[in-house]
């Protein structure tokens, strides 16, 4: 019986490796990659990229600029994911199983949030540029719906988690909905949910970027006004304060997370 | 004395087939301190949760204080509730508040929607809220966070928010479950001395019958949802106790000693 079952999920296993195999050959065939050229090509592009994609003495002109839309796509980022996260809350709260009101308005809340979070950036960034254009709304609604989905999920989960001790207490105590929210769900969620929303202001500012790219503004826009241009030394320079700028972002924090904790 | 609390014929169905109480019947007077025995899951803690409604009773009419609470709306349930004090195993505390703002939790029920969310306290209940953690011995304690005391002292904290709520009863589940020896002695005999000497009610959920026998003026003994047991102390013989705990109580008198927990 148990040898069986060892034997069987050896199979299985066997079985799913052949099929990404046939699946890999397939999508090889179809879209007539060649492989062996795919990878010769990675020395070359790195050759390329060191004789070419470097800062040098001309593109540090360029700093003050790469500054300023640093700066504007790390404000979009921020501001996107707070006011996400208000909103984030407030549907997690009503939607929740344990701190949920019920009926059909928590059955709402959490569709609203399904759909939002099915829907990736990108595809947020696109639809919006039809009715907003190439501009800074456009990239910060789209960072924002995108969060707002994300947000409401992880907050949802978070609070289902949280041990309710304290909600009962409050509500034998006479405490209304609303204070009992305020004075005991949030305070017990609130390291989880300020972690929340520093990973999901990580993850936008590296979204921002390639948003950026497709709705003409901050950071992303400038990257590809310069690579456009063949000015590969400033778009490299670009790619270097990106890096950098969530490399501080990553480790500011980390810090805030470890002294709330 | 006058009767302050008084369950009529109460019963409490779960889903479909888990009867927890069944034709409760039995009236509390003013100043008593009452123990409610039996083992786990003859329906102890839905029977308290009834008293302040925290759980609905299925029929049956239940007196607080000379009012039908079972017939009792939004405001007016608010309103019992504050006049209601209660005790949980697991304290029920915010951990990540200070003792102070964890006491003070025992006033939202008598604030406005507003000064509740805000946690508006007065200075008298900022008064109050010390001088009681000081007769309970934590006047070290304030302003630390809960989740730095022992089990001892958070169970204090939660009798100094059911107290802070000014209430003419307590209700106390299993509030000694989770404390070692020392620490029950403590917490007992703070019940004791708050029901001798404010002359507040106490009713308590236990499950150590040496411990009920010792501090009540009456005991309930509780089997299968329904009423097994109800007198003095004095008349609890050995073949009632049999009857309260069922083939249970053998293993107990085996394992030596009247202790239940
Ligand atoms: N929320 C609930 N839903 C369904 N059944 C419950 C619920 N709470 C308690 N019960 C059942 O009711 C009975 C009494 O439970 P409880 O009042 O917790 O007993 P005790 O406190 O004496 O251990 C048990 O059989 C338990 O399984
Ligand atoms: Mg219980």
């Amino acid at each position: 019986m148990r040898g069986d079952f060892i034997v069987r999920k050896r199979v299985n296993s066997l079985l799913f490796c052949t099929l990404l195999l046939v699946a890999m050959l397939l999508a090889i065939v179809v879209t007539e990659y060649d492989a062996v050229k795919g990878f010769t090509s990675v020395p070359k592009a790195a050759e390329w990229a060191a004789s070419n994609f470097y800062p040098d003495e001309k593109s540090m002109k360029k700093l003050p600029e790469i500054f300023d839309k640093l700066t504007e796509t790390l404000l979009v980022s921020i501001a996107a994911t707070s006011l996400a996260a208000v909103a984030a809350l407030v549907f997690a709260i009503l939607g929740s199983r344990t701190t949920g009101i019920g009926g059909p308005f928590s059955v709402a809340s959490r569709w609203t949030a399904t759909v939002f979070r099915n829907i990736d950036v990108a595809a947020w960034s696109m639809i919006l540029l039809f009715s907003f254009g190439q501009n800074v709304l456009t990239g910060y609604l789209a960072l924002f719906f995108g969060s707002f989905g994300f947000l409401t999920r992880a907050f949802t989960e978070t609070i289902d988690e949280m041990s309710m001790g304290s909600v009962e207490a409050l509500r034998a105590a006479g405490a209304g909905y609303v204070s009992v929210v305020i004075h005991s769900v949030i305070p017990s969620c609130l390291p989880q949910l300020l972690s929340w929303i520093l990973f999901t202001i990580e993850t936008n500012i590296r979204q921002a970027t390639l948003i950026g790219i497709l709705t003409g503004t901050g950071i992303g826009f400038l990257f590809n006004l310069y690579y456009k241009s063949l000015n590969y030394a400033s778009a490299s320079l670009v790619v270097l304060a990106i890096v950098i700028a969530i490399m501080i972002i990553e480790s500011v924090s980390n810090y805030v997370r470890r002294v709330i904790m | 004395m006058t009767t302050l609390l008084e369950l009529k014929h109460v019963s409490k169905q779960y889903g479909s087939d888990t009867k927890a109480l069944s034709d409760i019947s039995f009236a509390v007077k003013e100043g008593e301190f009452v123990s409610i025995i039996g083992p786990s899951g003859a329906g102890k803690s839905t029977l308290l949760r009834c008293m302040n409604r925290m759980i609905e009773a299925s029929s049956g009419a239940i007196i607080f204080d000379n009012a039908d609470i079972t017939a009792f709306r939004k405001r007016e349930l608010k309103k019992l509730r504050t006049s209601i004090g209660m005790i949980f195993q697991h304290y029920n505390l915010v951990n990540r508040l200070s003792v102070i703002e964890n006491v003070l939790h025992g006033r939202l029920g008598y604030k406005s929607m507003l000064a509740g969310v805000l946690g508006i306290y007065t200075e008298e209940e900022k008064k109050k809220a010390h001088a009681i953690l000081g007769v309970l011995g934590l006047q070290e304690q304030i302003y630390k966070r809960c989740d730095q005391l022992s089990g001892g002292q958070k169970q204090r904290v939660g009798i100094a928010r059911a107290l802070v709520q000014n209430p003419k009863m307590l209700l106390c589940d299993e509030p000694i479950a989770s404390l070692d020896p020392n620490a029950s002695k403590v917490i007992m005999d703070h019940l004791a001395h708050i029901c001798s000497t404010m002359g507040i009610t106490v009713v308590v959920n236990l499950h150590q019958v040496d411990v009920a026998l010792s501090y009540s003026n009456r005991i309930i003994g509780v089997n299968k949802g329904t009423i097994v047991y109800d007198g003095t102390p004095a008349g609890l013989t050995k073949d009632r106790l049999r009857g309260i705990y069922g083939a249970e109580y053998d293993e107990l008198e085996g394992s030596g000693g009247r202790n239940a927990g």
